[in-house]
């Protein structure tokens, strides 16, 4: 499904200074129960998020209200495990544009740049640096360019550059997914499954 | 010529298209669905007013939320049902083959692919669920998706790709008694992290590798995206046809001798590199456990959980994390640890060989009155020969229950839950956080592990519970 077009995103961010976050922890299986897109926002971190009760834990930082923004800036090997890609959709239906880590599991990635959010890897010692600035005050902004592949912290103009390949940029830029390209040449699809 | 790993001939020989500085648009033979991650795949081609373009290279079935009791009966939970309905929906629409809930053929997508011979050598194969790395043992390159790539193979029979980095895996020598291919898979990943092998794809090699049944294989190859790899292969050898002979799916005659002249010429040309190679022993690798909450934080049964030293910063953290979550600290030994609940089930563990081997262990003995021991068939030809071979008699007498087939307790998408704070020794291949349940602590073993600790009820070596 096309998405919103994303070139430059200054905003607020929410630390979460965890490694390894699985896809379990930002979508628990058991909200995995629905046959349409919407409303998972509400499951993100479910279990982290919520007590068995379903009362909010205090320490947990998104029901912490200091904190609030478009970008995620998570521990390193951030969406580990299960391709579920309703991981993706509970950040992007939460109002996360971007993830922010020194190392993104495979799956999680793709997925990612396959609905609009856009997973920005960086050194461990930027990402260390932007933990924290983001976590000592609140009101810091990170402006995230895809144009010239550029992350900055905006207090001190810090920042670094990242990949993202010339397809994926031009899809995000302009809200375009792979069915769009992979319908648009299904004659030579068909020519190459002839012989398969 | 250039010398080429397996992983290359097989994935070259599908690339329909290569995007210039983006990704290859890659051609998928086989397509396995479910009902947790097709549904949404199935509305947007709705809405995109456009069909499934290949319906007889997807097969079905549904096994993630199913029940494990009263199959035969409607479902209870509301929105399981909707799932289970809205793929048979799904799949009487657009003609797609669905192997039902009650059904000859139904079970966990994993186990029921390779029973049924529809996985073969040289094919690629995708599902949106990422142990689809299972079906790599029989030489295919095997990955999982998320569900717009789904509904790219459901509307296209091609995914964009890019092709991963290579790497190689071998392990040579003999394993002692007691090691299973689990724990092989577990010691790799333990050595390697549950994030080293992320980029790449993974051949597994050597004598050790060679030796392991194709059950056993497949328990390597599930494992491989548990170490961040994309998905893991072994090239097929006679082992490979041997199992494929006579399958349902697999060809017959005169398709087949053609088919297995092609099969032998999946391997890795002599010299050929990969990006990356490790080697192991396997005489250096034990029964291994977890004692954290990703899968490779895993040490031998008869280890100790690592202390805290050379650890700092958030690694640090992260890793008193786990432990806290797990009620363990560092440094202390992992036997004699107490245990709730045994699951022997999941696409990595739950096959006839599996529950041969417990029943075989279990023979004669009682498991431990503080333990509730579930056993759950990867599917219903698993539980069909379980029957007729009279392991369910045995399990049942050693007070193990016996479930209907599905994914169950490996993700707790249905009632099989373990409750929070108890602790599961667990065939399956994950121990996150809530992974069995809101608050569950899962340590992952081997089969023959799970049916040592039923029967001591706590933590413990199989080496000395069973001495013969
Ligand atoms: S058994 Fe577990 S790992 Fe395997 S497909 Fe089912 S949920 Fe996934």
């Amino acid at each position: 499904m096309a998405y919103d077009k994303f070139t430059v995103l200054t905003s607020t961010a929410v630390p979460l200074p965890t490694d390894n976050v699985d896809t379990d922890q930002i979508i628990p299986a058991r909200f995995l129960k629905a046959t349409e897109r919407e409303g998972f926002g509400d499951n993100l971190f479910r279990d982290w998020r919520y007590d068995v009760e379903g009362n909010p834990k205090k320490d947990f930082v998104l029901n912490d209200p200091t904190y609030s923004g478009k970008i995620l800036v998570s521990g390193r090997n951030f969406g580990s495990g299960s391709s579920r890609e309703h991981a993706v959709w509970a950040l992007y239906d939460y109002g996360f544009r971007c993830v922010v880590s020194s190392f993104f599991a495979d799956i999680f990635k793709n997925n990612c740049l396959n609905i609009g959010v856009l997973p920005v890897t960086v050194s461990p010692e930027f990402s260390d640096k932007l933990m924290d600035a983001v976590t000592a005050n609140p009101a810091e902004t990170i402006t995230v360019d895809i144009p010239s592949q550029k992350i900055t912290l905006d207090s001190t103009g810090e920042s670094e550059s990242f990949d993202i390949n010339e397809y994926k940029k031009d899809n995000m830029q302009n809200g375009f997914d792979d069915i769009d390209y992979l319908l648009s040449m299904s004659d030579e699809i068909e020519a190459f499954a002839a012989d398969k | 010529m250039e010398k080429t790993t397996l992983f290359d001939k097989i994935w070259d020989a599908h690339v329909v298209k290569s995007v210039p500085a983006g990704p290859d648009v890659f051609f998928i033979d086989k397509h396995f669905i479910h009902e947790v991650t097709s549904p949404v795949a199935f509305l947007n081609l709705e809405k995109r007013g456009i069909g499934v373009k290949n319906p007889s290279r997807t097969v079905a079935t549904p096994d993630h939320n199913v029940p494990t009791v009263d199959q035969d009966k409607t479902i209870k939970d509301k929105l399981s049902r909707m799932q289970v309905e809205r793929l048979r929906e799904n799949c009487a629409k657009h003609g797609i083959e669905l192997h039902d809930l009650g059904s000859a053929h139904h079970g966990i997508v994993h186990v029921i692919g390779p029973e049924l011979g529809i996985t073969q050598p040289g094919m690629t194969i995708v599902c949106g669920d990422s142990h689809t790395s299972t079906h790599g043992a029989f030489g295919a390159i095997a990955f999982g998706i998320g569900t717009s790539e789904v509904e790219m193979v459901l509307a296209t029979q091609c995914i964009m790709q890019s092709k991963a980095k290579k790497m190689k895996i071998s392990i040579d020598g003999v394993a002692g008694k007691g090691v299973t291919s689990k724990d092989l898979i577990l010691y790799v990943i333990a050595q390697i992290s549950a994030a080293g092998a992320t980029g790449y794809f993974v051949e597994y090699a050597g004598s050790a590798i060679r030796s392991l049944s194709m059950e056993a294989r497949m328990t390597v190859c599930n494992m491989s995206i548990e170490m961040g790899a994309r998905g893991g292969l072994i090239a097929p050898d006679e082992t490979t046809f041997e199992y494929l002979k006579g399958k349902d799916y697999a060809p017959k005659g005169e398709d087949w001798d053609k088919a297995v002249a092609y099969w032998k010429t999946l391997k890795t040309d002599e010299g050929a590199v990969f990006d990356k190679e490790y080697h192991f022993d396997a005489a250096d690798i034990e029964p291994m456990i977890t004692y954290g909450t990703n899968p490779g934080m895993g040490i031998k049964v008869k280890g100790n959980i690592p202390t805290t030293e050379g650890m700092e910063g958030s690694n640090k953290t992260s890793y008193l994390k786990s432990l806290a979550y797990m009620g363990f600290e560092p440094g202390e030994a992992i036997k004699g640890k107490k245990v709730d609940f045994v699951f022997v089930g999941s696409c990595t563990n739950g096959r006839i060989e599996d529950i041969r081997s417990v029943a075989e262990y279990v023979k004669g003995h009682k498991k431990a009155d503080n333990i509730t021991a579930w056993i759950v068939p990867g599917s219903r030809e698993v539980e069909k020969m379980a029957h007729e071979e009279g392991l369910v008699k045995i399990l049942e007498e050693a007070g193990f229950e016996l479930r209907q087939p599905g994914c169950s307790a490996c993700l707790a998408m249905n009632d099989d839950k373990i409750p929070s704070g108890k602790y599961a020794v667990s065939t399956s291949n994950r121990n996150f956080e809530g992974r069995q349940g809101p608050g569950a602590r899962t340590m992952l073993a081997s089969p023959l592990t799970v049916a040592a600790v039923a029967i001591a009820g706590v933590i413990c070596d199989p080496r000395e519970v069973f001495q013969n």
